[in-house]
């Protein structure tokens, strides 16, 4: 018996490409881990940096920031200004102690459901080996078998 | 009780978990994650707690209803599918009951939970944690009312091929205002050079040009031929379209269409686009007989007066005085309420696979280039001759999939290749009697009549060879094979590698996205697949309508398509289009942004960020205002508003930090899971 670490990761995707990729993986039945849950927004530019903030100040490990393909925004351009948002917040997560790979954005279009998963089930696997973040107060740290490891689809 | 908000949790909110059938009941534990909202989210107000087999069915909504009026429900939860499938649904059962539709909201726990997760157990904590995230999230929620946008009764169309062209009579016949605009001089489309149609083998000429010149003559529809769109602003109801209308150099309003120009005019011009490279037109031209509008256009480049400064036969010989060497180009701006897009496709460059020997095998034609070579108005007036321009060929080879089904080029399939192919066959052995050849990798003939155009194909002694062609090599390398060409195939039937030496080839080349159909699909802020096809709102149930509403697709635009599924979608983007006019007022979401004066110092941060130009300053208030119908609702100034000054409609920071709390009151607990069953 080891303490086992589950990662808990909140992912924050657009209406318009990467929920629907999210949907998309879900019509394909293609299999992702269970540790990440997702929040609807209607632009990645909609992201404020709060929010991320919020996500891992309440107990999350990590944070996916998922929009639409450089060119490909439905409001022409916002998701310039969430690369932009991310690339700030990851140099002030850094002073704060907060490995900034905890933080990740991803490309993802309607069509790229299978991708979308594979993103996500490599996201759980990087927060997983980083280990818990603990801030300020993390509780979820849990005791397993082992074996049960090879529960979570990779 | 009370049904009044206040931060003391006096809501009084209901969770309804459906089972959809087996689809999320087969992986969550539906009944586990009811009562566990019922107990553990009562402190957040949840005062009912179900499940029930199908919440979209009318018992469910029923149940949802009958429950808002009698537990004076203030605030709905429904944990089923992704609210892009059903949210209207419930948002309808509430307001039925008398709930403001958006008091609703749904958790996604089919395609974010039961279809994406393989244990159980997790599968039900994941749900848990996602309908506390709803719960807390619906908490914050306001009462919205749609925003009411009239819709303005004109409609643009882009593109006046065959699609476009069945789309505009529909809709002008409705009694209603279109505006076609087309790149080329003349509407027609790709279906204009065909031949023939399959599987009747009518002639495409016969059956399209009526079409064209009733869209010509009809007095709801004005075509803006030798134009592409520019710009587009607006939303559904409301575009405001910039189109360039490119210089004709020809005076439209006296013009009478003679030709006398044509005639005259001595510069001879390689047709790549019309002829497709199989033969000429002059520098003033109209690209075939029957075009409409009838007015030729004068080709810059390649005119000599413009070239040289001298010559004007054009201008001489017009008896009207029409030519008008100093045109320009014209910006118009169309006001529509809906737009079609029907931009059709391009077609595959044969250059890219060198091993069949386009471009440099004078004798392998692509499929394009052999439809024009067979109509009778065409370069060589309907005679099937090799590049020579007179020898009949006696064996001719015609290969499938050039370009589509293959992962090098397109993975998909061009869907009419196979037809028009076994079409292609036929014609030779009518005109030439030939042999021919067809390398296929699997024959697709799959609608009417189609199996029935095959066997008749098959019975009149067609070579149907099943194996992908390697490579077209020149047949002078062989003794006594001068003059042919090789084609090198596995015929897998047999199992044994042939190589057939024939006259002519001809490449079924793939249907592609247009070469700009990514910009375009930016223009109207629609969205495009990984190969550059415009994405459908539904690939199956709203294929017409795209993510964007009131920007329809029609035609190839949207993948391959032959021309009865082109007519069909023509007709049915027109009857959106038609019942979209008819209501004469539309329903918008209210997700907007607002700016709260109060709070704002007019640091003017968001002014730039907006793409739409929605928000402006006002320099004697010192505040920055948004116009509420521009506003696309994206939130980029909510977050970017350092005062918090701006509020998201629907998408508040209030709801997503509560979310995001909510989310997080379950913890992934991995002992959850089940052993594993081996």
């Amino acid at each position: 018996m080891t303490d086992h670490f589950e990662p808990l990761i909140i992912g924050f995707t657009c209406n318009w490409c990467s929920y629907r990729a999210a949907d998309m993986a879900g019509t394909g039945r293609v299999k992702y881990p269970p540790n990440i849950r997702l929040v609807r927004l209607m632009c990645s530019g909609r992201l404020d940096p709060t929010f991320v903030l919020k996500a891992l100040s309440s107990g999350a490990d990590g944070a996916l920031i998922t929009g639409c393909h450089p060119g490909e925004c439905h409001y022409i351009e916002q998701n310039y200004k969430a690369l932009r948002r991310v690339h700030l917040l990851k140099r002030i997560l850094k002073p704060l102690g907060i490995d900034p790979q905890r933080v990740k954005l991803v490309w993802a279009s309607a069509a790229e459901g299978v991708y979308l998963a594979k993103e996500i089930t490599n996201f759980v696997e990087e927060i997983r080996a980083l280990g818990p973040l603990n801030w300020p107060v993390h509780t979820h740290v849990s005791k397993v078998k082992p074996r049960q490891l090879a529960e979570v689809p990779r | 009780m009370t049904e009044t908000t206040d931060k003391n949790g006096d809501h009084r909110i209901g969770v309804y978990v459906c089972h959809c059938g087996s689809n999320i009941a087969g992986v969550v534990n539906v009944y586990e994650t009811a009562k566990w909202a019922q107990e553990h989210l009562a402190d957040q107000g949840v005062v009912v707690a179900k499940e029930y087999k199908f919440m979209c069915s009318s018992l469910g909504q029923k149940l949802i209803e009958e429950d808002i009026k009698n537990e004076k429900l203030d605030r709905v939860v429904v944990a089923a599918c992704s609210p892009h499938l059903h949210e209207k649904t419930f948002r309808g059962a509430a307001s039925r009951a008398g709930l403001n539709p958006y008091l609703v909201e749904m958790a996604s726990v089919r395609e974010q939970v039961s279809w994406v997760t393989s244990d159980n157990a997790l599968a039900t904590e994941k749900a848990k944690a996602m309908i506390s995230g709803a719960v807390a999230r619906v908490r914050e929620h306001q009462p919205l009312d749609p925003i009411q946008v009239p819709i303005n009764p004109s409609t643009l169309i882009v593109g006046g091929g065959i699609a476009g062209i069945q789309a505009a009579l529909e809709i002008a016949n409705s009694g209603f205002h279109v505006y076609i605009v087309e790149r080329e001089p003349s509407i027609g489309g790709h279906m204009a050079q065909f031949d023939k149609t399959f599987p009747t083998l009518d002639c495409a000429a016969c059956i399209l040009t009526p079409r064209m010149s009733e869209v010509g003559m009809h007095p709801n529809i004005e075509l803006l031929t030798w134009s592409e769109v520019e710009n587009v602003e607006g939303y559904l109801g409301n575009y405001s379209v910039t189109v360039r209308k490119k210089a004709r150099y020809v005076d439209t309003s006296l013009c009478t269409s003679c030709g006398i120009c044509e005639q005259k005019c001595p510069r001879k011009v390689i047709d790549e686009k019309f002829n497709a490279g199989i033969g000429y037109r002059k520098a003033i031209y109209t690209p075939f007989e029957q075009a409409v509008p009838k007015y030729p256009v004068l080709d810059r480049d390649n005119c000599t007066y413009f070239e040289k400064g001298t010559c004007k036969a054009c201008e001489k010989f017009c008896g009207p005085g029409a030519i008008k060497f100093d045109d320009q180009d014209e910006v118009v701006t169309l006001n529509v309420g809906n737009v079609i897009l029907a931009t059709g496709y391009d077609m595959f460059d044969a250059r890219r696979i060198p091993r069949y020997g386009y471009g440099y095998l004078p004798n392998v034609f692509t499929s394009l280039e052999f439809e024009r070579m067979c109509n009778a108005a065409g370069p060589t007036n309907g005679a099937i001759v090799m590049r020579d321009g007179k020898t009949p060929p006696k064996t001719v080879g015609i290969i499938h999939c050039v370009g589509s089904r293959d992962h090098k080029y397109n993975t998909y399939c061009s869907s009419i290749c196979c037809m028009q192919s076994l079409k292609f066959a036929h014609l030779v052995k009518e005109r030439t009697g030939a042999d021919v050849f067809n390398f296929y990798i699997d024959m697709r003939t799959a609608a009417k009549d189609y199996d029935e155009f095959y066997q008749k194909v098959l019975e009149e002694g067609t070579n149907l060879i099943r194996g992908k062609v390697a490579e077209v090599t020149d047949g002078g390398l062989f003794d006594g094979l001068d003059g042919k060409l090789i084609i090198q195939v596995e015929d897998t039937l047999i199992g044994r590698q042939r190589r057939i030496p024939v006259d002519m080839v001809i490449l079924a080349i793939a249907l592609e996205p247009r070469h700009d159909a990514t910009y375009v699909a930016h223009q109207f802020g629609i969205s495009t697949d990984v190969h550059g096809w415009f994405t459908e709102k539904h690939p199956k149930l709203d294929p017409v309508a795209t993510m964007t509403d009131g920007i329809f697709i029609a035609g190839c635009a949207s993948g391959p398509k032959d021309i009865p599924a082109s007519v069909s979608q023509g007709s049915a983007a027109a009857a959106r289009v038609v019942s979209y006019i008819q209501q004469k007022e539309l329903a918008l979401e209210p997700v907007r942004a607002s700016i709260n004066a109060e709070q704002c110092s007019g640091c003017r941060i968001c002014n730039g960020l907006c793409p739409f130009n929605a928000i402006s300053f006002d320099a004697e208030k010192m505040l920055s205002e948004v116009n509420q119908a521009l506003c696309q609702g994206c939130g980029t100034c909510v977050a970017a508003c350092p005062a918090g000054a701006i509020t998201g409609t629907g998408f508040t920071n209030q709801q997503i930090l509560a979310q995001i709390e909510g989310l997080m009151c379950v913890p992934v607990h991995l002992e959850a899971a089940q052993p594993a069953v081996v």
